[in-house]
């Protein structure tokens, strides 16, 4: 157990290093010309009266400069968030090892960090798609958080209730049947779940091509946090395997 | 007799970890990445707990970047 959760943490770190790498070369650019935009005051009008600006400053002004928020800021942002991930990705294979079908570890390993990664990253993603500075109104930052974290919640409620699902199928169906009828639950959930939360339209005159490359950004970086988390944690199973101790016995790395 | 080698299988089935040896640990690192991920994607932003504008600064590009609203 120990061993498992120090794997899955190393996995996290050196995913947030990775991330960290994916979304300075990648989303730092279009995060920039959001920046410049929103600047301009051309961005959403309710955004930028003077004391708005004051108050959420990203340009020379601000409290944190922006050289830091793009590099130390968003190395600690990225490292936090895979360490999270590695730390619970870990605890999860913990509980899913010889209870999900016929898998072995490292099977276990990519099917828990790809339900993960769907549930986590992949369903909210397309549900509330990530914004630039100068897109969203600061009057609905308040019910756009509480979607989107109800949103999280409401995913892993539902792998919950697609793993029962498969689970009460037993011997009725094969491995391949129970993961069918998981997965379609799972999507039938999550479709009316998208359906009953709020949709916002905020984006106001912003220039849709920023927005495209700054999505796949964000999209870049938490496919190479995930990827990574489960590629090494991967990895550093097939190492167990080939020690005479068990995954749960303390091996020495 | 009942000697079945799996000659086919890539890895063998194996046997589950206690449940009540995760649950401490579960519950230690549960709370500890919920306050990780609160301060990295909503603090003083939705919700302050410290006042002013440094965390929500500090951490600004990361959080757009991973996909937390923002502003």
């Amino acid at each position: 157990m120990r061993t498992l959760l120090i794997r899955g943490l190393l996995a996290g770190l050196l995913a947030g290093l990775a991330a960290f790498g994916v979304a300075y070369l990648v989303g730092e650019p279009s995060l920039r010309t959001a920046i410049a935009y929103e600047e301009t005051g051309t961005a959403a009008d309710h955004h930028h009266d003077e004391a708005a600006t004051s108050e959420h400053a990203h340009g020379e002004e601000a409290e944190v400069s922006r050289t830091v928020q793009s590099t130390w800021g968003l190395l600690t942002g990225t490292l936090a968030i895979g360490l999270a991930v590695g730390g619970i990705v870990a605890l999860a294979l913990a509980l899913a090892i010889g209870r999900i079908g016929p898998l072995g570890e490292r099977g276990t390993a990519a099917l828990v960090v790809g339900i993960g990664f769907v549930a986590v990253v992949l369903v909210p993603f397309l549900t509330y798609p990530p914004n630039p500075p100068a897109v969203g109104d600061p009057d609905t930052i308040g019910t756009r958080t509480a979607a989107y974290f109800g949103l999280l919640l409401a995913s892993l409620v539902a792998v919950g209730v697609a793993g029962s699902v498969a689970r009460s199928l037993g011997g009725r169906t094969d491995a391949w049947g129970r993961a069918g009828a998981a997965a379609l639950t799972y999507v039938v959930l999550m479709l009316a779940v998208a359906a009953v939360l709020p949709s916002y339209d905020e984006l106001g005159d912003f220039p849709a091509s920023t927005l495209w490359s700054f999505r796949l950004g964000s999209l870049a970086t938490l496919t190479t946090l995930w990827g990574v988390v489960g590629l090494t944690l991967v990895a550093s199973l097939a190492r167990i395997r080939t020690t005479p101790a068990r995954a749960g016995a303390g091996s020495p790395a | 007799m009942s000697a079945i080698t799996a000659p086919a299988a890539i890895e063998s089935t194996p046997t589950p970890i206690p449940v009540s040896q995760v649950l401490p640990w579960a519950f230690l690192l549960g709370l500890l990445a919920i306050v990780t991920v609160y301060f990295v994607g909503a603090e003083q932003g939705a919700v302050s707990l410290l006042s002013g504008t440094g965390v929500h600064e500090f951490v600004h590009d990361g959080r757009h970047l991973l996909g937390f609203p923002c502003h």
